[in-house]
């Protein structure tokens, strides 16, 4: 909400600048910014009034006017606006005038007729986005005066930024009495006259729930000069508020709801028909709205109706067919308390904004709407002359004042200071609660009617603390009331499994959780995604159901930047649907591209593969203590001879493999980088450190080299080695694997590294023969493994 | 005889400083002092002298042996010595090449952001709680003091999935309401005093807005919890996160789970920013989790760890985190 200084200072007048109390407002909770009433002064214009109007001599569509402008003569101005004539009140910048955006203004020949000056428009001096032809000045305007002075420039408008809780503050009045209470001075109210009743025309009202509509007032007002127009100085507040001068009856609703806090509606009296009903909309009623929308009432819109039907969606908009127009000579005034929960979501539902509302969300004063009527009529009569009719109110005439009990000792407790109980009336009373004291000893205090978001004590509480200055209330210091954590030591923290990813030399990448489906698609169609109902965008449609799919963004993003090596790894939750169920997953995942290490004179140049990522994401498990294991296994983004699943004792623990080449291709992707995924239930997993007793006797190694089928897998002849091996058998690794390039390719040679112990003594030559014996015939059996010579 | 075992030992000195091989000094040792070696060989004249001579002759031929057994043992030392000096040449490398392999990688900046906040509450007693991402109404809003169609839902404009019928968290707020939750169907006690720290979603995007943010919320709840507790716990925070003492402002604001509600102010480089909300919990949040307001208070506080890391590190741009381009990335290694 916009506000001019001037106009609030009416109400209530600080000796301070405009800076200081908006700094004070600040403290007190509010947040707002001071503004300049024109973005850009004009100087030297001044008000002129055209005199006489001579045809331009060489220019059909330009004039010549004579203007009077006071003291400073009668210049000769050539002008070109279609509203200009004899006796009209108009801005006129004189030479040497400076206009808006650094025009300046001089004597000169306009198609050989000099131009001692500018006749301007609304536009030309900053007061509006656009205008038509010359701005209009009222009649009072006074020949010579400066313009600034004349519409009161010198100004500045308080923008305020409201939280939802302080719809009081909505207003000129509102904002006033904050002004008042923080600066503990009265408040100056305008006098509002009543009008005269003259006659008895009015409109029967009915309110189908007083929950929806508490207080209704209405008037209607006849005999209004179609032709009357806004007063300048209307206007102009109107603007400083950010608020168009549209008709003069709709001028002076809004005037009323800027200066009082009261949203109102002027209807065309003779388009109105019969009672005037507020009731919540039937199904298939439909409504066209004054910004030309029409709009289907299907979710028991709270409506304002006659016996026609719809007139307007009450507290929101009005309807096209009853609206005031330029031929408008009887007005009804609406001046209703709508009820928050009434106008909750309507605008959300039909697209609709509008600074009534925007109030009535927030909460209107339900004691407010006759005086803001009053007001209005007053304006109207005096705008546009007219007769007021009675006013029709229905509703509840007496809204049941707000009570709350407020203790002091929880205001202590709450605040963690000792304030007075002095103090406390006062600076409730600033803000016109009344404080009365109970037979307990709590206050019971009265809350005004303006403030809906005063209901409980930890509300007042708000209000002393703020009024008293959250400054001043001390920072008391961590006295421990707690017990220490427990971490459990088969528990690895997050940091610790990453910071040895960071060490292997990965770099940590942060995508959105969003997946877009072309990717999902390609990457995990196995997976049941979750949609989002309203996506930002077409390519965050999806919540991720992997982590593959940002890694490759950002891969791609720094591969476009001249990057090709890349080890890039990220954390975080991926989402599926399992049978309905939305399931989160939170995931550590890597892709690597490039050689395996950055080109450098000691290392020769190869590209990454399996095996060194694999390394990588042992290192991440072996910690665990469980056993881990890779199985060959198909995942539908991964190259079907490159891609392991990954248990960790059994249980999964993730995946492991190369970019199917398929996928790169759909996908559009240059390469096929090396990915992994893993759970964080199996990365989280510590093991117990148990050192056990060490063997003081020496061990035996012995190499066996076997012959084997090329499709036995290593790690299947090391878990048949190991069972096989007897209890002596400490160890069994791979350490080479051979395939000759004219061989037979159905076959590979395996060699295996065996390691026998025993904790007493040192074992024979023979009891470790025996053992590679029975090894060597198990794999026979097994597998089809013959010993080399 | 006396001028042939000068002469003799002239030889072998001579011949012995003449080599540079360690194996012809070897032979040469061996040639004059072995057994049947060319100084041994005149002590066996000795039997065919007088006692007189024998003495004499036997004293001469002791100190050619002595004086030759010196100047092969000398030499030997200097042979060594060279070998040793030739062997290091031969081993020297160029140390200003490149060592093998990569360095290491680095953790996100927003990770890092985390991690500082983590810890620097860990120390004031705060334990880390995490919880889901995608939640339902009452969770995010209904338990948070935020009914339906309430203007402060408009504050944060939400994802919503299945229909409608759950949302992408606009907080981490969530995880406190399910903590408290989680303390009273276990029967425990508060105090609870706990940091949430995880990604939130709000429908918005552009410099300044992500639609996925992180965020850290603090809980503290026990009997008689003060706002004064509020402002010693976070502006100890903000004075060790920023490093210098902290000009800090606690302005009246307004959050619908808060009442008493702020704004926390901190000048840095003389302009006031605004870092983070706060408050006292409201009691309609201890009613929907079932604690009981009248006995427990408590505080709350969330701050955008975006914000606190672009402050903190001078980074201008909000999209910058999520880009990954790893010059940036590289900065905060």
């Amino acid at each position: 909400m916009k506000v001019s200084e001037n106009w609030l200072r009416e109400w209530v007048n600080p000796q301070a600048s405009a800076q200081q109390i908006a700094e004070r407002l600040v403290m007190g909770g509010l947040e707002l910014e001071i503004e300049p009433a024109v973005a850009e002064p004009s100087q030297q214009v001044v008000v002129g009034r055209i005199v006489s109007i001579a045809p331009h001599p060489n220019a059909e569509r330009l004039r010549v006017c004579t203007v009077d402008a006071g003291a400073a003569g009668m210049p000769t101005i050539v002008c070109g606006a279609a509203n200009a004539r004899v006796g009209l009140l108009a801005p006129c910048a004189l030479p040497g005038a400076t206009l808006p955006g650094g025009v300046k203004i001089n004597v000169g020949d306009l198609r050989g007729v000099e131009s001692q000056g500018m006749l301007c428009s609304a536009k030309e001096l900053g007061l509006a986005e656009k205008s038509d032809g010359l701005m209009e000045l009222d009649a009072e305007a006074r020949v010579g005066q400066p313009i600034e002075q004349y519409l009161g420039l010198n100004d500045q408008i308080l923008n305020l930024e409201l939280t939802p809780n302080r719809g009081d503050c909505l207003s000129v009045q509102g904002l006033a009495r904050e002004v008042a209470a923080l600066y503990a001075l009265p408040l100056s109210r305008p006098r509002v006259k009543s009008a005269v009743v003259v006659h008895d025309q009015r409109f029967a009202v009915e309110l189908e729930s007083t929950t929806d509509c508490s207080n209704f007032s209405g008037r209607v007002i006849n005999g209004l000069n179609p032709k009357a127009h806004t007063p300048d100085w209307m206007r102009e507040r109107l603007r400083r508020s950010g608020i168009r001068s549209i008709h003069p009856l709709v001028d002076i609703t809004n005037y009323v709801m800027i200066e009082l806090g009261q949203p109102m509606h002027a209807y065309d009296a003779d388009k109105v028909k019969g009672t005037v009903r507020v009731r919540r909309a039937r199904p298939g009623e439909t409504l066209r709205l004054l910004n030309d929308a029409d709009i289907k009432l299907d979710h028991a819109e709270l409506l304002v109706t006659d016996d026609n039907g719809p007139l307007g969606l009450a507290g929101a908009m009005g309807g096209a067919a009853s609206a005031v127009s330029a031929t408008t000579t009887r007005v009804f005034f609406e001046s209703a308390c709508f009820g928050m929960q009434a106008v909750a979501g309507v605008g959300r539902r039909h697209k609709i904004t509008s600074d009534a509302l925007y109030r009535f969300e927030r909460g209107v004063d339900p004691e407010l709407q006759r005086a803001a009527l009053e007001r209005a009529s007053e304006l109207a009569i005096q705008i546009c002359g007219g007769e007021a009719g009675p006013i029709t109110h229905v509703g509840r005439t007496q809204p049941e004042p707000v009570h709350v009990r407020l203790r002091r000792s929880r205001l202590v407790q709450l605040t963690g200071q000792e304030i007075q109980a002095r103090e406390v009336e006062a600076l409730l009373s600033r803000l016109s609660i009344t404080l009365t004291q109970e037979d307990s000893g709590a206050w019971m205090a009265r809350v005004p009617s303006y403030r809906h978001d005063l209901r409980i004590e930890a509300d007042l509480i708000e209000e002393v603390a703020r009024l008293y200055g959250y400054d001043r209330i001390p920072a008391r210091p961590y006295a421990a009331q707690l017990a220490p954590s427990r971490p459990s030591e088969r528990q690895r923290s997050g940091a610790r499994v990453v910071d040895l990813l960071v060490a292997r030399g990965w770099q940590e990448v942060l995508n959105l959780a969003f997946e877009e489906r072309r990717m999902h698609e390609a990457l995990t169609p196995q997976i049941h995604a979750i949609p989002l109902d309203n996506p930002i965008a077409e390519t965050h449609s999806l919540m991720r159901s992997t982590l593959w799919s940002g890694l490759i963004a950002s891969w791609l993003h720094n591969r476009a930047r001249q990057v090709t090596r890349m080890r890039l790894f990220e954390s975080g939750v991926c989402f599926a649907d399992v049978d309905g169920h939305i399931v989160e997953t939170a995931r550590l995942a890597g892709l690597a591209s490039g050689t395996v290490a950055s080109r450098q004179w000691g290392v020769p140049a190869r590209a990454v593969d399996f095996y060194d990522i694999k390394a990588d994401v042992v290192a991440l498990l072996e910690t665990s203590g469980a056993p881990i294991a890779f199985h060959a296994a198909e995942h539908p983004a991964l190259h079907p001879g490159q891609t392991a699943r990954i248990t960790l004792g059994g249980e999964p623990a993730g995946w492991i493999g190369r970019l199917h080449p398929r996928v790169a291709r759909a996908l559009d992707l240059p390469e096929q980088p090396l990915l992994f995924e893993l759970d964080w239930t199996a990365l989280s997993q510590a093991r117990m450190p148990a050192p056990g007793q060490l063997s003081e006797f020496p061990s035996s190694r012995r190499d066996l080299s076997l012959m084997v089928p090329s499709d036995v897998p290593a790690q299947a002849l090391c878990d048949l080695a190991r069972q096989a091996g007897g209890v002596h058998l400490m160890r069994a690794n791979v350490f080479d694997v051979y395939r000759a390039d004219d061989g037979d390719a159905s076959a590979k040679s395996v060699s295996l590294e065996l390691h026998f112990q025993d904790a007493s003594r040192t074992l024979t030559l023979d009891e470790v023969d025996a053992a590679v014996a029975v090894i060597a015939q198990s794999l026979h059996q097994g597998f089809g493994a013959t010993v080399r010579a | 005889m006396t001028d042939s075992l000068d002469e003799l030992q002239a030889q072998a000195l001579q011949e012995i400083e003449a080599t540079g091989d360690a194996r012809v000094l070897e032979q040469l040792r061996i040639d004059y002092l072995g057994k049947k070696g060319r100084v041994t060989e005149r002590l066996k004249q000795l039997g065919t002298m007088s006692p007189d001579d024998r003495k004499t002759f036997g004293d001469r031929v002791n100190r050619v042996k002595d004086a030759v057994w010196r100047a092969i043992e000398a030499r030997a030392v200097l042979l060594a010595e060279a070998a040793l000096q030739a062997q290091l040449a031969a081993e020297t490398i160029d140390v200003t090449l490149a060592g093998r392999g990569d360095g290491v990688g680095g953790i996100h900046p927003i990770t890092r952001t985390i991690r500082r906040i983590e810890q620097l509450f860990g120390e004031l007693g705060f334990a880390t709680v995490e919880g889901p991402e995608i939640e339902d109404d009452f969770h995010n809003f209904g338990a948070l003091n935020i009914p339906e169609a309430h203007p402060a839902r408009a504050m944060q404009d939400t994802f919503y999935v299945k229909d409608g019928g759950y949302v992408l968290r606009t907080h981490t707020s969530p995880v406190q309401i399910r903590t408290m939750e989680r303390y009273v169907r276990n029967g425990i006690k508060p105090p609870i005093r706990i940091i949430c720290p995880g990604r939130v979603y709000r429908v918005d995007s552009d410099r300044t807005h992500s639609p996925m943010f992180h965020q850290v919320e603090g809980l503290y709840v026990a009997e008689n919890v003060a706002f004064s507790d509020l402002k010693y716990d976070l502006m100890t925070f903000l004075s060790r996160f920023f490093e210098r003492d902290a000009e800090v402002l606690f302005r009246p604001s307004y959050f619908p789970f808060v009442e008493p509600g702020a704004d926390v102010h901190m000048k840095l480089e003389g302009r006031w920013l605004e870092l983070l909300g706060c408050g006292m919990v409201h009691p309609k949040v201890f009613e929907a989790v079932g604690l009981d307001p009248e006995r427990y208070s408590g505080y709350a506080f969330g701050m955008g760890v975006e914000r606190l890391a672009m402050l903190r590190y001078g980074v201008n741009d909000l999209r910058q985190f999520f880009e990954n381009d790893l010059r940036f990335l590289e900065a905060f290694k």
